[in-house]
This record gives structure tokens, C-alpha cells and sequence, in this order.
């Protein structure tokens, strides 16, 4: 046996870009792989599981794709281990020829407003995460007792919120959303949504599908002002320029929106564009009452984008909901290093790059939103994990891989006992996904979640050798 | 997608070398680095110009005395630069029709990258091809739930 014999691997998280990492290690011809998956939370999949709409179950079955690669006899998972807090990176190298970081973007980006802190205004990561069930955000109070909601930014994660915030009670009952929010959801008195772009119809991050189905929701009506859906000058040239037939076919349908008789519905999504959020304005009760906002202008950028510029001309929105929904960031992972400024890892094509030297850290990889920033579908993960392994399998080949002093599979799990971490196994996790889909066949929904880890222990009979974690 | 994102893999830092600089220092750091062009900055680390292949091949080209001339006198001035949010396509577009390949990126008036037309057709291919995986995803996932071909 050679000391690379197995190839020792250690992924951090289990979302898509950890997932297709261990499907392409995986697939490796000629080479003899031993993957073990850390994943913080007690569940796997990352934002697929806590991310992707509730009320879109068919994504959300993507997981099919994935959970065969937990069943390889080569990959373990260690659910409920989060690498920083339970492991450090020196236990990796002490365990691992390589470890591959797959965490994501754990945090959220900021409006950098006056009012953004005040009560009432949250990011979206969070609202997201406490819709899905996620452990950090199961016991938020989110008040939905009011009348009006601004969500900033008009990204499919904007548009997903939206849409959440106006479902009717059939609509909640048929997701997987745990009992709390749709309790909440169903007392909701929101009535208008407004959704707020900061530049126009062409550069909408959102995609055409996400966008129809707003026409489609069963209470709520979608409204666009023909005057905002016209296309000014910049963005008429640009979309001339561009070969993307989907682009011209997501401004047709935003201006046939805007020029269509508004159905008659209980509640209102009111999609903008040219305009801008400058402040969060208290009110008595000292939470948000109301968005003052300015209007935009668009003006192309030096180097053939269109950008945004205020016009000074101001509107204020009353609204007791803040969404900010302007994307999400990464956070660093102690012991390695971080691009303040881009939110990722710094590498060279998912080589983990040292900012000092300019040079690789030997056996240190990244994928995923951690290493490209919080964008794209699950599938781009895809071609990403592909060429950080392609980095980690060529580095291998070199013989630049550390050895590690303790590569035997056994040793980490003893490292983890002596520390008292409990973990999850792959089995354990096909024990809670049957529970899971069971307690959800009983009420006619895709499956009732954990939002718990002390719920998660006691359910797999473990609460005694096994104390949860605060 | 925006160049943030491009630049996000691309490692950090960016090649540069001063304004008065020797050509040949920089004729050795551009196959050194194995790269078609270097940023040119001025005493205070701004922008002062770009200075690529092409630039050099029309000295060669023209017989000027390349061991007298400096990174300055060749470089081009008046350089366009991107910015972290400026998006990916329609950049592209306009580097492909004025014909530059590099573009330093600044954030804040700090240069923090340069992106080139391969890196942005590199990166729209991957954001397609992703894009084309996620459909591929929903239609496997569709035909499952349909039953289609059971
Ligand atoms: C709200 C929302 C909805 C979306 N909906 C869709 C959709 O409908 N369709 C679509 O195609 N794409 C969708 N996306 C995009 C898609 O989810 C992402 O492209 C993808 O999840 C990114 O994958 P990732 O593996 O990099 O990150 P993630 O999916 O976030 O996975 C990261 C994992 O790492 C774990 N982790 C973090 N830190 C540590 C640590 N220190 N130790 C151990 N584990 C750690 C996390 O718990 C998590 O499980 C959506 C994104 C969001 C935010
Ligand atoms: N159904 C799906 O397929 C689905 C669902 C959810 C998420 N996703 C994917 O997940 C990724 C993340 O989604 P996301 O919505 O978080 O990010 P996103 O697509 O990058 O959208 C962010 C939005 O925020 C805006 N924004 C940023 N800073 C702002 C500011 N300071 N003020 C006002 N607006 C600001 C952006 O506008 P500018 O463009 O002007 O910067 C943009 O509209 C995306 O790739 C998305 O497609 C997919």
C-alpha cells in the first residue's frame, strides 16, 4: 500500500458543491478514494434542504441525485460536526491528504442604510432559513402582523420571499414548511408586497419562470407599472447587443405583465424597478414604518455595463416588513484564509490560495459558493466541483499532497469520541428521512422536519449517550 | 453574473509593474507569469495604463529601440476599467466589439483584478453549462414523478 493508498478526503458540508465534489472524486478512474463528509448541521444537502422553496418540492427532489453518493461504501458522513467549532483544520491535516471546502455563504450581504438594524428589517438568509426549518432560525418570532412588506432586491431569492409571504393556507399545507411558519403564514395579514430593483427589467437577476409564476399564485395578484417595465436607453442598447434570446423573452413578459388588466385578488405583489432604498424609517413602536426610497436613472458603466445612479427624486414606501434580499456571503472558516472584499476563500480554480505568498496551501481546496460568491443555480456546482477536483486529483498525481500522520479511517472517529462529539451517520440520517416523509405522509405533506438537533438525538433514542450541544 | 465572480477564482492579486520600468523587466515578468498583459501603475499604485503583448509586438513590429524604452512609453493610456458589479455579458460584448482582451477591474478606485475575454467566455460557458444541468436535474426529476417510461 502507498501512503496515498487510499486517498484520504475530508469534505466540509454537504450541499450541492460537496455533493458533486464526491461524485467526481468518486468517478476518478485509476484512484482509490476515502471521503468523509462534515456537515455542521444534523441534516445533509445545504440549501437544497434549507434553501429551495418549500412550495417547490419537485427541486427540492434533486436530493435523489445525491443520496445514492451517502450509500458508496467509500464516503461516511459525519452529520452534526462543523469543521472551526468540533475540528480544526490541523485535525484535518493530521487525518486527511486533502481536505475540499464546500460551506457556502453563510451570512448575508448588508444594504449599508441608516434603519437597517431597526425591528421589522431582517435579511432574507433569515426569513429563508426560518420557512425551511433551519435549526439556527426555528425559534424566531417573525411578526407577520402587518400590512405591508418591501423586499429589496429582485433575485430569484426576492422572488421566492414574495411569493412565501402571499400563499394561501392550501398552498402552505401542500410544502414541507414546518408547523410554526405556517401557523404564522396562514395569521399573516400582509396584503402588498413590494419588490424593489434597483435597476430595470434587463438586468433583473430573476429568471423567467420564477417570474411567471407570480402571475399564477392563487391570491395574490402581480403588478408592474408599464411606465418602470420601459425599457430606458442604456438597457435598450444592451439587450440589442446580447445573443440571450432569454433575456429579451424576460423583458417581453415583464412588459406584457405591466400592460395586462391586473386581476382582482385579496393581495398585491408590486414589482419595481429604478429604485432604491436609502433608509429605514422608525415609527412610534420604534420598528420600521416606512422605506424612503429615490428613484433611479440608468447609465451605462465605463466598461459596457448599465448601472445605477439616484435621481434625487424620492418616494416613501409604509411598509413594517423589511426584506433585504441582496444576496448572500460567504463567512470564513477559521484557520483559512478569507477575501473580505469578494466574501470567498481566495484560489485559483478551488485551489486555496495563501494571499502572502500568491502560492497554494498544499491539500487545501474549495467549491461552491464559498469559492465563486453566493450565485448560481444547483447544477452550476456542477462544473465547479468538477475543476476543483480536477486541481486536487492533478496535485495527487504531483505527489504534492502532505501525508498525514494518521490516515487510518478509525482515528478521526476516536479524535471525535475522546472530544465528545456526537455525530450522525448516513444511517442515521436515513432513519430521520423516513421519519421525516412518515410524520409529512400522516398530514398529507412531503415530510415534517427536524428543527432540532435535541429533537433529532432523542428520536434516534441516542439523548442519553449522546448529550446535545447548547 | 458580475466580475466579482470572475475574479473570485482567479486567485488574488494582479500583475503590474511600474511606469518607468524597463521593457524588458516587463517583456520577463509577462513569460515569467506565462500572461498577455501587465497593469501599469504610477508612484502611488493607481492605474496609469495597460501594457500588453500587442503593445510590444507593434515596437518590435515598427524597430523601435526596445532597450531603451520603459513600460510608460508603450503602454496604452486612458484604460478602461470594470467594476466588481458591473455584469459579466454585456461586458464581454463590448470588450469583443472594441477589441480589448484585458480588463484591469477597481473597487472604489483600488485595482483589485483583471479579467480577461477568456476568463468571461470561460465563465458564462460554466454559468450555461450549470444552468443546463439544473434543467437536466428538473427533467429527470419530472419524469420520475410522472412515471414516464415505468
Ligand atoms: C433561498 C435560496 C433558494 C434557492 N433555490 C434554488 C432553486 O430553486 N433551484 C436552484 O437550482 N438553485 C437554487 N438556489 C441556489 C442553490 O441552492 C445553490 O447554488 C447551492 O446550494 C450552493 O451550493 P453550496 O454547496 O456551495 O452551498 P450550500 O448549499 O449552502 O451548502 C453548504 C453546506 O455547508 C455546511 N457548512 C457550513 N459551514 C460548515 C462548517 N464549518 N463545517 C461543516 N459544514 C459546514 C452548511 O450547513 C451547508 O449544508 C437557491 C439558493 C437560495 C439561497
Ligand atoms: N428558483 C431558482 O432557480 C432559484 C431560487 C432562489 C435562488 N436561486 C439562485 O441563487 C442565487 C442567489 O440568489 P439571490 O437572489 O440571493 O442573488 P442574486 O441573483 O445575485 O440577486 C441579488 C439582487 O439584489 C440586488 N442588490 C444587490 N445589492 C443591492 C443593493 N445595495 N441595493 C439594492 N439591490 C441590491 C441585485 O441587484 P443588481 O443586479 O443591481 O446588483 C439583485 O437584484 C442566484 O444565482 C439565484 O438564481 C435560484
Amino acid at each position: 500500500m502507498t501512503a496515498l493508498s487510499p486517498l484520504r478526503i475530508a469534505v466540509i458540508g454537504s450541499g450541492p458543491a460537496a455533493m458533486y465534489t464526491v461524485e467526481h472524486l468518486l468517478a476518478a478512474p485509476g484512484i482509490d478514494v476515502s471521503i468523509d463528509i462534515f456537515e455542521r448541521l444534523f441534516a445533509p444537502f445545504g440549501l437544497v434542504r434549507y434553501g429551495v422553496a418549500p412550495d417547490h418540492q419537485k427541486i427540492k427532489g434533486v436530493t435523489r441525485t445525491f443520496e445514492p453518493l451517502l450509500h458508496d461504501p467509500r464516503v461516511r458522513l459525519f452529520a452534526a460536526v462543523e469543521i472551526g467549532r468540533d475540528l480544526s483544520l490541523d485535525d484535518l491535516a493530521r487525518h486527511y491528504h486533502a481536505a475540499c471546502f464546500a460551506a457556502g455563504a453563510q451570512s448575508d450581504r448588508r444594504m449599508g442604510i441608516p434603519g437597517e438594524d431597526l425591528p421589522g428589517s431582517l435579511p432574507a438568509t433569515t426569513f429563508v432559513a426560518w420557512y425551511n426549518g433551519h435549526p439556527d432560525a426555528a425559534t424566531l418570532a417573525i411578526d407577520l402582523q402587518r400590512e405591508a412588506a418591501v423586499v429589496v432586491g429582485v433575485g430569484n431569492v426576492a422572488i421566492d420571499v414574495a411569493r412565501i409571504l402571499v400563499l394561501t393556507p392550501g398552498e402552505l399545507r401542500r410544502t414541507d414548511m414546518p408547523r410554526y411558519a405556517i401557523d404564522a403564514l396562514e395569521a399573516s395579514r400582509i396584503r402588498e408586497v413590494h419588490v424593489l430593483g434597483r435597476r430595470g427589467p434587463a438586468q433583473a437577476a430573476f429568471t423567467t419562470p420564477e417570474l411567471k409564476e407570480l402571475t399564477a399564485l392563487e391570491a395574490a395578484a402581480l403588478r408592474i407599472d408599464p411606465a418602470e417595465a420601459a425599457l430606458d436607453p442604456a438597457s435598450a442598447a444592451e439587450l440589442e447587443r446580447s445573443p440571450d434570446r432569454t433575456l429579451a423573452r424576460k423583458v417581453q413578459l415583464i412588459q406584457e405583465i405591466a400592460a395586462a388588466p391586473v386581476p382582482c385578488r385579496p393581495r398585491t405583489i408590486r414589482l419595481r424597478f429604478r429604485i432604491s432604498p436609502v433608509e429605514l424609517l422608525p415609527g412610534d413602536d420604534g420598528a420600521v414604518a416606512a422605506v424612503r426610497c429615490v428613484r433611479n436613472r440608468l447609465v451605462a458603466t465605463p466598461a459596457g455595463a448599465v448601472a445605477a445612479e439616484p435621481t434625487g427624486e424620492e418616494e416613501t414606501i409604509p411598509a413594517g416588513l423589511v426584506f433585504r434580499s441582496v444576496g448572500y456571503r460567504g463567512l470564513p472558516v477559521p484557520g483559512l484564509p478569507f477575501d473580505e472584499r469578494l466574501g470567498v476563500v481566495p484560489n485559483r480554480a478551488g485551489r486555496v490560495i495563501d494571499p502572502a505568498t500568491g502560492s497554494p496551501l498544499p491539500g487545501r481546496y474549495v467549491a461552491g459558493w464559498l469559492k465563486r460568491g453566493p450565485t448560481g443555480v444547483i447544477g452550476t456546482n456542477k462544473p465547479d466541483a468538477a475543476e476543483t477536483v480536477r486541481c486536487l486529483l492533478e496535485d495527487a498525481a504531483a505527489g504534492i499532497l502532505p501525508a498525514p500522520p494518521e490516515p487510518g479511517p478509525a482515528a478521526i472517529e476516536a479524535l471525535l469520541r475522546a472530544r465528545g462529539t456526537p455525530w450522525l451517520t448516513c444511517a442515521d440520517w436515513q432513519r430521520l428521512d423516513e421519519l421525516e416523509r412518515a410524520a409529512g405522509a400522516r398530514e398529507g405533506r412531503p415530510r415534517v422536519k427536524f428543527t432540532s438537533l435535541a429533537a433529532v438525538l432523542e428520536a434516534l433514542g441516542r439523548a442519553a449517550t449522546a448529550p446535545p450541544r447548547p | 453574473m458580475k466580475l466579482a465572480e470572475v475574479l473570485a477564482t482567479k486567485g488574488p492579486g494582479v500583475a503590474c509593474i511600474a511606469a518607468d520600468a524597463p521593457l524588458a523587466a516587463a517583456v520577463a515578468e509577462l513569460a515569467a507569469r506565462n500572461i498577455g498583459a501587465l497593469v501599469v501603475t504610477d508612484r502611488a499604485g493607481a492605474v496609469a495604463g495597460i501594457l500588453s503583448e500587442r503593445d510590444i509586438v507593434r515596437a518590435v513590429a515598427a524597430g523601435r529601440p526596445l532597450d531603451r524604452l520603459t513600460a510608460a512609453d508603450l503602454m496604452t493610456r486612458d484604460v478602461i476599467c470594470g467594476r466588481l458589479d458591473d455584469d459579466l455579458e454585456p461586458v464581454l460584448a463590448a470588450m469583443t466589439e472594441g477589441h480589448f482582451r484585458h480588463l484591469p477591474v477597481v473597487d472604489g478606485g483600488v485595482l483589485v483584478g483583471l479579467v480577461t475575454t477568456g476568463d468571461l467566455a470561460q465563465a458564462l460557458l460554466r454559468s450555461l453549462a450549470g444552468r443546463l444541468v439544473t434543467l437536466e436535474l428538473r427533467l429527470e426529476t419530472e419524469i420520475d414523478q410522472s412515471g414516464v417510461g415505468r
